[in-house]
């Protein structure tokens, strides 16, 4: 009877130990699942990257194939749009975004960047065409810039000031070129 | 001229043949439009880029219906289906693929289900092994009926558990 609870005795052991691992796994797997879900919830409720933060930086290469890097936007005040060509209040605003565009040229201060958010290309050069508008406009590609910016959805408009700190934000379209021109001048102090 | 004829109908065969061969490399004829089966099978691996959780073949949205019109554009230029995702992925990100690749924090979608699935059967084969293992006493605290303590097949096994003891001493 002594031999035989001997000879278990390892094999309980073993079990036990073999228990305390099982469970050891599935609670870092369990924290790892919370880690992972909590990370995408807080990123989910943070919103647009807000007025008075560091404008995320970024190198956008245009439909022309030219390219737009942050050495570009130094020191001048920056607008940046994210638009798409299937977003009907994009549609809107580009009026507005073109005549702003248009009262500020020669002004080597102010530059807009149109960011092409989800499109394809054949469409959002039709939209382009269709608004004239002549600022630079590229893809986002892998959507990197949107996601930077926290983007909830287009359009969206981000006017970034000399220092490169969000000035202003909006969500939604633009109603006149005189909303644009108002934020604009006061950051150029005319 | 019996073995003639047969002659000259192979050589008129092969005659059309070649001419159709050498027709056929000369006009290429309409490019291939490929079918809307064909476009919506590489569609329903992606998803719209802009629509939660929709399937590009499935989806309704005038965005959707431009992405089908980029891959049937592609598949006319002749790109494979490989070559399709890659570039939905550059232009629209990794979040479009039905299927994210095996990578990173990627693999815990891959590897998580399995594991739960294989974890919850264990737990669930251990609780009914249990549950058919207790003793009398705790059937007739969760049952309120009395079993009987020993059926001739327990006797069977105890004589053999004994008699195995017996040789062991």
């Amino acid at each position: 009877m002594t031999e035989i609870q001997m000879q278990s005795n390892p094999d309980e052991q073993n079990n036990a130990q073999g228990k305390r691992w099982s469970l050891i796994f599935v609670w870092l797997l369990v924290a790892v699942l919370l880690l992972v879900v909590g990370l995408q919830l807080w990123k989910a409720q943070l919103g647009v990257v807000g007025v008075g933060e560091v404008a995320p930086k970024f190198s956008l290469t245009l439909f022309d194939g030219e390219e737009i890097t942050p050495a570009d936007m130094e020191g001048k005040v920056v607008l940046v749009n994210f638009w798409a060509s299937w977003c009907i209040p994009c549609e809107d605003e580009a009026y507005e975004l073109q005549s702003a565009w248009e009262y500020y040229q020669g002004n080597e201060e102010v530059l807009f960047v149109g960011v092409d958010y989800s499109d394809t290309n054949t469409a959002a050069l039709e939209f382009l065409d269709k608004f004239g508008v002549t600022y630079p406009n590229g893809p986002d590609l892998g959507t990197r810039i949107s996601q930077d910016y926290r983007m909830q959805g287009v359009p969206e408009t981000f006017i970034i000031d000399q220092e490169g700190i969000i000035a202003y934000v909006l969500i939604g379209p633009f109603q006149s070129v005189e909303q644009i021109t108002t934020i604009i001048d006061a950051l150029l102090g005319s | 001229m019996k073995l003639k004829l047969p002659l000259v109908i192979v050589f008129l065969l092969l005659l059309t043949l070649t001419g159709t061969s050498i027709a056929s490399a000369q006009d290429p004829g309409p490019e291939p439009t490929p079918s809307e089966d064909e476009v919506n099978r590489i569609a329903k691996n992606l998803y719209c880029p802009v629509c939660e959780n929709i399937p590009l073949d499935v989806c309704e949205s005038a965005a959707c219906a431009q992405w089908r019109d980029q891959i049937r554009e592609k598949l006319v230029e002749g790109w494979t289906e490989e070559q399709i995702y890659d570039y939905f992925v550059v232009q629209y990100g990794e979040r479009v693929l039905a299927e994210p690749p095996r990578r990173g924090l990627n693999w815990l979608i891959y590897i998580v289900p399995p594991i739960a699935l294989l974890a919850g059967g264990v737990l669930l084969y251990r609780l009914l092994r249990k549950s058919t293992r207790s003793t009398p006493e705790e059937n007739v605290a969760s049952t309120g009926k009395v079993k009987p303590e020993s059926t001739p097949q327990d006797d069977k096994y105890t004589s053999l558990l004994e008699e195995e003891l017996k040789k062991r001493q």
